[in-house]
């Protein structure tokens, strides 16, 4: 599955990006690259950074050093006089609509139906006719396996179909990369597959993801590449069979040991 | 109408889902039983008595407070009343949402200016303010609008000109209200969680469209209960700018009886149009209120005539709880209302 070759430009491109918030220093320097239709899990202990570190990818959180590079485009920044400086706030904007991003807690807007949460932003964002959205948002509602939730208010969805119509939302923008933050964590047992399907299925299709996850069995079957971060820095990175399975670290091998 | 708690024994669910426990046939049971219909047959003499002493007493005068109740001059000040309600609001719901969202900024210079704003007009009484907007011109002579420390000028006023009766009373009350909306706003905006401003950013919204589309709907069943309370206490608190000689339904009263000497007459056909308008300003909430909590709650508000139902029997019924939530809230803005000196 993995297109990438080594002369073809990445997707994403994470050059240095380092973290403070104020004493404490989150990330400290990591460098990732993604090629065009990778799947990469994040794993790493709770705190290690792996959600600052998506957050730092759309600038919900603004690095304190570094760049994220989107298809040879700067995130978040611009050079004015030789100095990197923040992007105007519409321009962010703008770019942030090309990364869909899915959270723990759902986040779906509560006071809109199914439906409603995904045609929003085609609707006010990308200035889709609302017959054009209904229509995609129709569409991607049955792909998530939720088309006759379509009316249904969020408060009204298990937390799985909650999650689902949270990715169909993210979808609805045409993203050219998907960022998960631990997108089954909030879920009971039983529910997570129906989850995890929804994204293997988005893989198989080419989407370019990045998922900070606890889900090992979803990691070794779905992702071209494991990264394990510990303390800020990504400490080992490869094939999931290798990282998985024959860690090379100190710090991965006691990771994995706890999980099992 | 939600009686049935009171033919059956022992532990009784009530329309709130809280349990009522009825004291059982023991002496301090059958005791408190005697006490509370004790305190039920007061309470019915005292309400019987008022009643009799507002029909048969000569100096209310029913005749003269009929023909009074739809004379021209009250009938336009009472419309008067309601003008400066819906004005007073619609400037104090203005203020108070830039006001909130100064506070909610994170710059210090935005912080500081709102909350000397409020530290201001929460901190003075409303009929000082009143009293000194209309006398703006002899502190202020000119208001003008241009570069200061000396640049062009675009606009200037003479104050006399510009601070009517009128436009005194509307802002005195819209400026005053403004600090209070604020508050109001301000919790409702901080009432909604902040995963909802990130999934909107991180969609591609701006900061402003999110506020637009996705926060303040969703602060809007928090807003509107102490909205409306605050709008029924406007709707009471502009007869406040009598004292300026506006002329609404007070005031138009205060020229008849000061003419007639039939005060009391007077006063009373006063209370029974307030007590209209904030009777029908109470349903008009209720149904806001019903409406605005869609999809923001699981259970929805109860029916009005039930609610309505519960307060009264709450006042006969000394073991029924009194109130919902929201009454709650609105009595907690209510007490910080009158604590900080309106
Ligand atoms: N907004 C913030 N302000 C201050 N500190 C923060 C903030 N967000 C994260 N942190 C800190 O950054 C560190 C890394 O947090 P982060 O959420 O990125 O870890 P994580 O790897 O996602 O952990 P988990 O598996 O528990 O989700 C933590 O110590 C956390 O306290
Ligand atoms: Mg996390």
């Amino acid at each position: 599955m993995s297109a990438h070759s080594a002369t073809e430009q990445p997707l994403l491109r994470l050059c240095g990006i380092h973290k403070r918030f104020g004493d404490n220093h989150v990330l400290r320097g990591v460098d990732l690259e993604l090629a065009a239709r990778e799947v990469v899990c994040l794993i790493g202990p709770s705190g290690s950074g792996k959600t600052t570190l998506l957050r730092c990818v759309n600038h919900l959180e603004v690095p304190t050093e570094g760049r994220a590079i989107l298809q040879g485009e700067l995130l978040g920044q611009y050079t004015r006089r030789g100095r990197l400086v923040s992007l105007p706030p519409r321009e962010l904007a703008a770019q942030r609509a090309a990364i869909g991003m899915v959270f723990q807690h759902f986040n779906l807007f509560d006071h809109k139906t199914a439906l409603e949460n995904v045609t929003e932003a085609p609707i006010q964002v990308a200035g889709m006719s609302k017959h054009e959205a209904r229509a995609i948002a129709g569409r991607l509602l049955e792909s998530v396996g939720l088309a006759e939730k379509a009316h249904a208010y969020p408060r009204q969805l298990s937390g799985g179909q909650k999650q689902r119509v949270a990715i169909a939302r993210a979808l609805a923008m045409s993203p050219k990369l998907m960022l998960f933050d631990e997108p089954t964590s909030a879920l009971d047992p039983e529910i997570v597959g129906e989850v995890l399907d929804v994204m293997r299925k988005l893989a198989h299709e080419g989407m370019t993801m990045l998922v900070a996850t606890h889900e090992m069995t979803f990691a070794r079957d779905v992702a071209d590449r494991v990264v394990f971060m510990d303390g800020g820095v990504i400490v080992e990175q490869g094939p999931p069979s290798q990282v998985l399975t024959a860690p090379s670290h100190e710090r991965t091998k006691r990771f994995l040991a706890r999980l099992l | 109408m939600d009686d049935s708690a009171s033919n059956s024994q022992a532990l009784v669910p009530t329309l709130d889902g809280h349990v009522e426990r009825r004291p059982k046939n023991t002496p301090a049971g059958v005791l408190l039983m005697v006490l509370k219909w004790m305190a039920r047959a007061v309470v019915l003499v005292v309400m019987v008595d008022v009643v009799r002493i507002l029909v048969t007493s000569k100096t209310i005068e029913w005749g003269t407070v009929a023909h009074y109740l739809t004379f021209g001059a009250i009938l336009a000040g009472a419309l008067t009343t309601l003008e400066l309600t819906v004005a007073g609001m619609a400037i104090g719901i203005g203020i108070g949402v830039v006001l909130a969202l100064m506070r909610l900024s994170p710059s210090t210079v935005m912080n500081a200016a709102a909350s000397a704003y409020l530290w201001f007009f929460r901190g003075t009484p409303l009929l000082v303010q009143i009293i000194f907007l209309y006398n703006l011109a002899s502190f202020i002579q000119r208001i003008t609008v241009g570069i200061p420390f000396g640049g062009p000028t675009f606009f200037s006023w003479n104050t006399n000109s510009l601070i009517t009766v009128t436009s005194a009373a509307v802002l005195a009350l819209g400026l005053n209200q403004g600090a209070y909306m604020c508050e109001i706003v301000r919790a409702g905006i901080l009432s909604v969680d902040e995963g909802q401003m990130e999934a909107s950013l991180a969609l591609g919204m701006t900061r402003r469209r999110a506020m637009r589309r996705i926060i303040l709907p969703q602060a809007m069943p928090v807003v509107i209960p102490p909205t409306g309370n605050n709008a029924i206490a406007l709707l009471k608190d502009s007869s406040l700018v009598s004292v300026i000689s506006m002329k609404e339904l007070l005031y138009q009263a205060q020229l008849i009886y000061s003419a007639q000497f039939n005060t009391i007459p007077l006063l009373v056909v006063v209370c029974i149009w307030y007590l209209a308008m904030t009777t029908v300003a109470s349903v008009g909430q209720y149904y806001l209120e019903r409406h605005f909590d869609r999809g923001s709650t699981r259970t929805p508000p109860p029916r009005f005539r039930t609610r309505f139902g519960r307060n009264l029997t709450s006042i006969l019924r000394p073991g029924a709880r009194m109130g919902s939530a929201s009454d709650v809230a609105a009595a907690a803005q209510a007490g910080q209302r009158s604590g900080l000196g309106s």
